[in-house]
């Protein structure tokens, strides 16, 4: 075999490599937790409340925690995004402030998740005096969001034909009808999108949300916006690391860490079918 | 007695350094089909975005002089740009339906000015579609996508969404460019049928197509008028040297 030869193979065979290291990664990933988390798993696991000092009962008040969080945050990074991403695209002046926005929303996108804690604990818990609550969570995790959803609106906006805008403008609407019964009802999909990457992220985060929402532990589910939650990775969290009896908390454990996954898989399939039927209902 | 309806004033229009209008008079007759003809970066295509005022949509345009609507100057700072738009309908080159159903593409001139009522909606949408001749083609699938029609289908679809609004004058923006020869026939003997209507004033790349369907011709070249008159009188007997030479095809 001449050299060129042995090169080729050893360049298909490094791919190749990769490829099975990524995979083998992904399946161990997902055996572990499974079947660790897997046998915890029942219909109680889903509705009772936790028992007995964390070792026994379900996760309950940390699934409607998390659920509750996640939604809240949306709620409000999503039309605060919209809102910039439609200045960004359609006013863009002046220039300098355009800059500004751009270098904070890029900054703010690599900012770990730790720090926004810490943000979150002195602005909304202590100055704004709002306390660890659903609240202040469900704030700052709006935050951690809002780079994503920003940036994947401006994308979408400004992916809207032009001439949608000037058929529009041609017609006598102004430009806030353009953008209100136009633009935005074309980018929507593709807004939702980056909503749907931000809530998986948003469900998961355990940083954010421990100085400012997060409680160890709680009987009752929240009730307004000033009560502290339960959520599921703060709860994976908890049991890995205070009370006494790990044997019993460690599988507990591993199961919130199961259904933290199905959770996400489930928001993001029913945004996805959102999206789908958008998409389909306004196809161009 | 032809009446004179759109008047430019020492039009003079500028892209930043750019002199691209040059102080052009010039008037577009009441109920009459204008064609604007001219080689590329004559300057047509900007001089017919001035009547809607769509050049304003351009930061580095700069623009001086007058154009009257009915003798009343567009261009005055009280005026109204979406009341203008209304009335002085336009259609682009390629079409471009919103993506939307076909009963809300029609009907969306009239929901922006808060029209509401389900009846006055419904009957517009379909005197325009009617007007515009595809009313026939469409009446079994008005809330199916626009995006779903043909290109020519398109093309007509954002005329009777420009016809929904009443205006006095649809200026069109090279029509048929886009479309096939049979599309094209269409939409030229389309033209001919909504002259009783409205005032047509369009931009065409197509010396055939302007002899063919208006009724007079605007040379322009290199940003100024070279010519204007009664099509015939154009065509047959072309005072300018230079016009006589584009339509016999001595340069494009």
């Amino acid at each position: 075999m001449n050299k060129r030869k042995i090169n080729e193979k050893l360049g298909i065979g490094a791919l190749r490599l990769a490829v099975l290291i990524t995979t083998f990664f992904l399946i161990s990933f997902l055996y572990i937790i499974f079947s660790k988390g897997g046998p915890v798993l029942s219909w109680n696991f889903f509705t009772d409340i936790p028992r007995e000092g964390m070792t026994a009962g379900g996760i309950f008040p940390a699934l409607v925690g998390t659920l509750y969080l996640t939604l809240l945050s949306i709620m409000i990074a999503l039309p605060l995004g919209v809102f910039t991403a439609i200045y960004m695209v359609h006013l863009a002046k002046p220039l300098w402030l355009m800059r500004i926005v751009r270098i904070a929303v890029n900054t703010l996108a690599g900012v770990p998740s730790i720090i926004y804690g810490l943000f979150g604990l002195t602005l909304f818990v202590r100055i704004m005096n709002l306390e660890v609550s659903l609240l202040s969570g469900a704030l700052t995790l709006a935050i951690l969001a809002l780079p994503v959803i920003i940036n994947a609106s401006e994308e979408a906006i400004r992916n809207v034909p032009k001439s949608f805008r000037e058929g529009s403008l041609a017609l006598g609407a102004t430009e806030r009808q353009t953008i209100q019964k136009v633009i935005i009802p074309t980018a929507l999909p593709n807004i939702l999108t980056g909503a749907i990457i931000s809530i998986g992220r948003v469900a998961g985060e355990t940083a954010p949300i421990m100085f400012t929402a997060a409680t160890f532990y709680s009987r009752m589910l929240p009730t307004s916006l000033n009560h502290e939650v339960m959520a599921l990775p703060y709860h994976i969290y908890a049991l890995m690391t205070e009370g006494a009896k790990p044997e019993q908390q460690v599988p507990i454990a591993y199961g919130t860490a199961v259904v933290l996954l199905l959770l996400v898989l489930f928001v993001s399939t029913a945004a996805i079918i959102i999206r789908y039927k958008i998409r389909k209902s306004r196809q161009w | 007695m032809v009446k004179e309806l759109l008047k430019t004033k020492n039009l003079n229009l500028w892209f930043t350094d750019n002199y691209v209008l040059h102080d052009l008079n010039f008037s577009v007759y009441e109920k009459k089909i204008t064609a604007l003809i001219g080689p590329s970066g004559c300057g047509k295509s900007t001089l017919l975005r001035s009547f809607n005022r769509m050049n304003d949509l351009i930061p580095e345009c700069k623009i001086e002089g007058e154009i009257l609507l009915d003798g009343k100057n567009i261009y005055e700072p009280k005026a109204d740009v979406t009341e203008i738009r209304a009335k002085i309908g336009m259609v682009f080159q390629r079409p471009n339906p919103f993506p939307k159903s076909i009963y809300n593409n029609v009907a969306y001139g009239l929901q922006i000015r808060g029209e509401k009522k389900k009846s006055v909606l419904d009957e517009a949408v379909e005197k325009s579609l009617r007007d515009a001749w595809i009313w026939d083609e469409v009446k079994d699938r008005l809330h199916t996508s626009a995006l779903s029609l043909s290109g020519g289908q398109q093309q007509r679809l954002c005329i009777a969404r420009a016809l929904a609004n009443q205006p006095k004058v649809l200026l069109l923006d090279e029509p048929t460019s886009a479309l096939d020869p049979k599309s094209t026939a269409k939409i030229e003997e389309l033209c001919i049928d909504l002259k009783d209507k409205v005032t047509i004033l369009m931009v065409t790349h197509n010396i055939a197509q302007a002899g063919r369907i208006s009724d007079y011709t605007t040379f322009m070249y290199l940003g100024d008028i070279i010519e204007f008159g009664e099509t015939k009188n154009v065509f047959t007997v072309p005072r300018d040297k230079r016009t006589e030479d584009y339509l016999t095809g001595v340069f494009g």
